[in-house]
């Protein structure tokens, strides 16, 4: 195993904006081992994808204070040069986002594109890098890719224009891939073979991934440890099988019960987490999960709670202020698809009701 | 695409044709000297200016007037070549007049033109780049007061410092120097300041339309997969950035350059340049209908054809576009 591929340690990303300091990001940490796969999951606003372009050194603007300690294969990319993080980004480590369409440029060719993320890192020539795009183009499924190399990417199609950000992506062999919500612009169907690809290139190059996603059921299949952010903080991180199997987290309870089932009866309806994701610039008084928390007591208003192991299991680290106990009896009713409203009043005392 | 022109064309024609139109009636409805009149000279008698009348054809009724000229415009009815009709200011005919003309509002243009273009697209590049920053906020100060400026003040205020003859700092041709000057060079050098004055107000606008362009085109997700690709910053911001924020200036050029091959008039007045656009001011000051008709035409048809090359020009640059 040896030293961790990526360590990120109490990562902070601070924005002063002229409505006052957003935290986007504020004191994560968590490691990816080589050929692993890590899955963040959180709603819009959390940090998952701020704390991912700082990995990549994309959120170095005027306004940015960064702290914290980054580093990748040995080296410290957050006090790395812009030269040094320009050759990293596309070699070691690759990004690919969200929207495929207005991720790539509308003027170029595909092929052009791919082959132009070849040439930034290798001393060769544009008919080399536009075989090695094509080459890539076929790897990721993209039929006759010789010829799809002219195209135009609005010539495409949403799964083949993922595919082909991919094999952008990959097409330099990195080390790390970190994938942005790959199949949000996706339908379901092409969701699901987009996530197939990714992990059959995985184990076939052996690239960690890291999936940053706001839907748990994408990262169920594919992870291997997952963590769960919320403004700005990791609240949970686990094996994926724990977090599916015994979550101890308010929110991620919250996350895995919104989930619609293909076995619930007809007309049941969705359980949404209450209230709203809250200002990164206004956070709430100590725990920040507290508004929306079904299970919230007047000191958690006020004490902030800490990422700490579990018990039972060192992997597992949670940030909640109810008792361990507590936590795993409200689970146990919830999973067998008891109300919140109902477990709490099953599970917990009822003095100190906030 | 080869429809797509064929159609175009076709358009080209009848707006040509409703701009004749409405420029003929325009005239015939204001009031203005009677043109037989004016060309009859002092005291004339009644005679002579009924037989001007008849010489201008002006004593046929409006719509024969029209349809006579639109049959003289057009070859190949009934006579050789286009013909444009005689100024009633003086006995030259209209379009080789113009045609004389044109060569000197064409190299007027042509250098506004490449000045512009090669001060305001380098300044809207810098302003966006470093958007914010003082530098940024001079330029764009600098740009607002020359788009402000009428171009007749600044032609004004350009002779008054650098005029050789009566300039402050005699340096530049002053303002008979074009008309004086034969050699390509002296022509050249007699238009240096009428250059920097046209294209001053131009190259600001083009400086802030660019600035603004470039600034959203930066946000665009393309961008940062380019970043995150490890291109240099250099590459994402010309081969990415700026070759997709350009588009527009180059429509808004096409536009631009047609407007001007009609006639920068304000320009060409100030520094005594005999382009067409002088012509159809003097022209309008004498209600000169023939010569109105065929340098608004000539305006026309340039504006109207450099909209469809630059439309055509577009379908090149953004492969989006298909027609």
């Amino acid at each position: 195993m040896g030293e961790p591929l990526l360590e990120v340690i109490d990562l902070r990303v601070h924005f002063e904006t002229d409505d006052g300091l957003v935290k986007a990001v504020d004191g994560i940490s968590y490691t990816v081992e080589r050929g692993e796969t890590l899955g963040i999951v959180g709603e819009s606003g959390s940090g998952k994808s701020v704390s991912s372009l700082t990995v990549m050194g994309l959120t170095r603007a005027r306004n940015a204070r960064i702290s914290g300690t980054v580093r990748f294969d040995g080296q410290d990319l957050l006090t790395a040069s812009d030269e040094e993080m320009r050759a990293i980004r596309g070699d070691d480590v690759a990004m690919i986002f969200q929207d495929p369409l207005s991720s790539l440029h509308p003027f170029y060719k595909v092929g052009k594109q791919i082959a132009e993320a070849v040439r930034a890192h290798r001393e060769v020539s544009k008919a080399q890098a536009w075989d090695r795009a094509v080459e890539m183009l076929g790897l990721v499924g993209i039929p006759e890719p010789r010829r799809r190399a002219e195209s135009y990417p609005h010539e495409f199609s949403g799964g083949m224009r993922q595919r082909a950000m991919i094999a952008m992506a990959l097409a330099n062999d990195p080390k790390l891939l970190i994938a942005d919500e790959p199949t949000t612009a996706l339908d379901v169907t092409v969701q699901a073979q987009i996530l197939e690809l990714i992990e059959r290139l995985q184990s076939e190059f052996d690239t960690a991934v890291v999936v940053i996603t706001h839907d748990l059921g994408v990262v169920a299949e594919m992870a291997d440890e997952i963590a769960v952010m919320y403004a700005g903080r990791i609240v949970e991180k686990a094996n994926a099988d724990t977090i599916f199997a015994a979550p101890e987290h308010p929110y991620t309870w919250g996350l895995l019960s919104s989930i619609p089932r293909l076995d619930s009866p007809r007309g049941e309806e969705l359980v949404p987490i209450s209230g709203r994701p809250p200002s990164l610039i206004n956070l709430p008084g100590g725990c920040s999960f507290h508004p929306r928390c079904p299970y919230v007591r007047e000191a958690h208003k006020r004490v902030d709670p800490t990422l700490d192991e579990v018990p039972a299991d060192p992997n597992h680290l949670v940030a909640c202020l109810l008792a361990p106990e507590v936590r795993r009896q409200l689970w146990s009713e919830l999973r067998t698809g008891v109300a919140p409203d109902e477990a709490r009043k099953d599970v917990m005392t009822e003095e100190e009701v906030a | 695409m080869a429809a797509y022109i064929a159609r175009r064309l076709i358009w080209v024609v009848f707006l040509l044709f409703m701009i004749t139109l409405i420029t003929f009636v325009i005239f015939s409805v204001l009031p203005s000297g009677d043109p037989a009149v004016l060309r009859a000279g002092r005291q004339p008698s009644p005679q002579l200016i009924e037989s001007i009348r008849h010489q201008f054809g002006l004593d046929k009724p409006k719509p024969v007037q029209f349809v006579n000229y639109i049959g003289d415009i057009l070859p190949f009815l009934g006579h050789n070549g286009f013909y444009f009709g005689f100024s009633y200011q003086n006995q030259t005919q209209v379009l080789p007049e113009i045609l004389n003309r044109l060569p000197n509002t064409i190299f007027l243009t042509v250098g506004a033109v490449l000045l512009w273009l090669s001060i305001g697209i380098p300044i809207g590049m810098i302003s966006a780049v470093k958007t914010g920053s003082w530098l940024d906020r001079l330029l764009m100060s600098v740009a607002l007061i020359f788009i402000s400026a009428p171009v007749y003040f600044l032609g004004l205020v350009v002779l008054y410092l650098f005029a050789d003859d009566i300039g402050k700092f005699p340096l530049l041709p002053g303002n008979s120097a074009y008309s004086q000057a034969t050699t390509f060079w002296q022509k050249g050098e007699a238009l240096i300041m009428p250059w920097c004055v046209l294209a001053a107000s131009f190259a600001a606008v083009y400086a802030r339309f660019l600035r603004g362009n470039l600034i959203d085109t930066l946000q665009e997700d393309y961008i940062r997969t380019a970043r995150a690709k490890g291109l240099s910053e250099r590459r994402v911001l010309f081969r990415h950035g700026v070759r997709a924020a350009i588009t527009p200036i180059v429509t808004l050029l096409g536009l631009d350059i047609g407007i001007l091959l009609g006639g920068a008039i304000l320009t060409e007045t100030v520094f005594n340049i005999q382009g067409i656009g002088r012509y159809a001011y003097d022209a309008i000051t004498n209600s000169d209908l023939p010569v109105i008709q065929g340098t608004v035409l000539f305006g026309a048809f340039f504006i109207v054809t450099m909209s469809l090359i630059v439309d055509i020009l577009y379908a090149f640059i953004d492969p989006r576009v298909r027609y």
